[in-house]
């Protein structure tokens, strides 16, 4: 474990996005007292410029923007990684069976695969949503439902090379249950990919949530940074602060999760060459 | 195997995945809170009578497998309902919309084709120079951005601020109706929503153009075409390009959903009349039908761009013939 961080945190960009992840989601956790005002109350000034009183600026509404900077993060963080790790675990689950099944199970799970991978991901969550409802609860379960065809696909591909390895075999001629061998022996091995997959989604994640929030499906009870640029549409005219800074923290955000998946898998490709070797 | 017999094949493998899409559609109409009326009408105050009517027209007092074929049997005369919001056929307010949907995203593609790929092909001839870095840079980046940013990014700096384009709309309501002007009207509303649109899309290129390029300069063919004596020139664009292009196809036809989602965003921001326009609006007006339709009618669009793909890559390459 310890070698494998020191190879991630040898990849510069991917520790700094390591700690734009880290500072985010401290952030998120400690934002009543970061944030300046509640982000949702109506103030007196509307489009105040960014300034001393109003660092980011304010709204249309006389919103403080940094203050729903400092919110939206929680959003986002809450919506991409529990929605990431959703899919992980249908995934992995779909993949397994696919793997150690194979024959007409393996065939029907990858049609199903392919099926929803043919569909159009942001109009199933917008169609699903506005019949649904648009709580945080709908839109995670419909994030994670809909991102779990490649890590399938991973999984399962995964383990049908894994199967042939010698150590495998060795523990099958040794007497271990199958059951046994595909929990402890196969499984694990397969996992690494599903890894780095899952930390790409988040990042497919928090854009999809964004995307949403910017069409007005977001949880209207709570401010993320869609939602902020959804209610800049309007006013593109009258303040470049209420557009910019929503924007860029969704960017720095899922660039930086990009960033620390690319990270993660040039680390275990490492180690796996090293096995090789 | 002949050409035809892949035809065949691959038409028979789609069928299913139209049909999955087909059953989807149906499940989330039952599955939704509330009545399947609710659905099929939309948030709209129709007359008790029509209501029955529809019941009938739908079957919703028989069993689910028989209002599944119901359903798939309406579907495949072309009737997607009726919008309500809109008092027209959801099918005909599609087709009406569609042409400038496909301008808009022929359009991205294009920019993204050729940029997209100049900038791969450029990064290949020199791996880790500082133009690959920076193709690099570009397409992390192209990932990373959200479309609707990027679109209204656009609009302060080049509309609002430069005051080079229009921000909003097709067309230019002083422009000549007919001829040039209207065309040169189009040309300039569209340059800055096709830009946004194909920034994704350029990412992607740059990226598959770089890789397939270094995987096909490593191949035999091209040593020969090098040593028959070849220009640079002809090795390049003659032999390698051609078949380093033919994985970008395939990449493009499977994103064509993505390609989609992003069209729905820009046409937004843009109020450019396409179907992500029509989709946005239709979520306001809570008109369920054809929120369903353009779904279904994307889904049908994504599985033949993917179809025809295959075909394309079993014409292009022989080996695929298997």
């Amino acid at each position: 474990m310890t070698a494998f961080l020191a190879r991630f945190l040898r990849n510069r960009l991917a520790a700094l996005a390591l700690v734009w992840v880290l500072a985010l989601s401290a952030m998120a956790a400690l934002a009543p007292w970061i944030a300046p005002t509640d982000p949702l109350r109506i103030g007196h000034d509307a489009f105040a410029p960014p300034g001393r009183q109003y660092l980011l600026g304010t709204d249309n509404q006389g919103r403080d923007i940094l203050s729903g900077v400092v919110y939206g993060a929680r959003v986002s963080l809450l919506v991409g990684c529990l929605a990431a790790f959703t899919s992980s675990l249908v995934g992995v689950t779909i993949g397994g069976l696919a793997g150690f099944q194979g024959r007409w199970v393996d065939a029907l799970l990858m049609r199903l695969a392919e099926l929803f991978q043919v569909m159009p991901r942001f109009f199933l969550a917008i169609l699903v949503v506005s019949l649904f409802g648009s709580g945080i609860q709908q839109i995670i379960v419909v994030l994670g439902m809909l991102g779990w065809p490649p890590t399938a696909r991973l999984v399962r591909a995964t383990i049908l090379t894994i199967r042939e390895q010698p150590f495998v075999e060795a523990a099958h001629a040794t007497g271990v249950p199958g059951w046994r061998v595909c929990v402890r022996e196969i499984l694990p091995n397969s996992l690494p990919p599903a890894v780095v997959a899952g930390s790409l989604d988040v990042a497919q994640a928090i854009l999809t949530e964004a995307g949403l929030s910017f069409f007005g499906l977001g949880d209207p009870n709570l401010v993320s940074w869609g939602s902020m640029l959804f209610s800049a549409q309007g006013f593109l005219r009258h303040g470049w602060w209420l557009t910019v800074f929503p924007g860029l923290a969704i960017f720095l955000t899922v660039v930086a999760f990009n960033l620390v998946g690319d990270g993660v898998n040039d680390a275990l490709n490492a180690k796996l060459h090293q096995q090789l070797a | 195997m002949t050409l035809p017999r892949v035809v065949l094949r691959r038409c028979a493998q789609a069928v299913p995945l139209l049909v999955g899409v087909v059953v989807v559609n149906f499940t989330l109409l039952h599955l939704a809170p509330g009545d399947p009326i609710t659905v099929i009408v939309g948030d709209f105050p129709a007359p008790p009578a029509l209501v029955q009517q529809l019941r009938a027209d739908f079957g919703l007092d028989q069993p689910l497998w028989r209002q599944l074929l119901i359903y798939l049997g309406r579907l495949l005369r072309g009737d997607l309902g009726f919008s309500f919001a809109n008092r027209q056929p959801v099918l005909a307010l599609i087709l009406e919309r569609l042409p400038a949907t496909l301008l808009l995203s022929g359009s991205a593609l294009l920019l993204a084709a050729v940029f997209g790929v100049g900038l791969g092909v450029a990064a290949s001839r020199r791996p880790y120079s500082w133009l690959d870095h920076l193709t690099s840079v570009v397409s992390l980046l192209g990932f990373s951005m959200p479309v609707f940013w990027l679109g209204q990014l656009l609009i302060i700096g080049v509309s609002l601020g430069l005051g080079w384009l229009p921000a909003q709309g097709m067309v230019s309501l002083r422009a000549d109706p007919s001829g040039w002007g209207r065309t040169l009207s189009i040309a300039q509303h569209l340059l800055l929503p096709a830009l946004t649109l194909s920034a994704g899309f350029l990412a992607l290129n740059s990226r598959m153009a770089r890789a397939s390029m270094l995987e096909v300069l490593r191949q035999d063919y091209v040593l020969v075409a090098r040593g028959k004596g070849l220009t640079e020139r002809r090795v390049l664009y003659g032999h390698a390009l051609r078949n380093a292009l033919i994985p970008i196809v395939t990449v493009i036809a499977f994103n064509v959903g993505y390609l989609m989602g992003g069209s729905a965003f820009v046409e937004t921001i843009f109020a450019w009349p396409g179907v992500g326009r029509l989709l946005y609006d239709s979520m306001f007006a809570r008109d369920y039908p054809t929120i369903m339709g353009i779904f279904l009618v994307v889904s049908v669009g994504v599985i033949v761009a993917n179809l025809l793909a295959d075909l394309a890559y079993a014409w292009l390459d022989p080996r695929v013939r298997y």
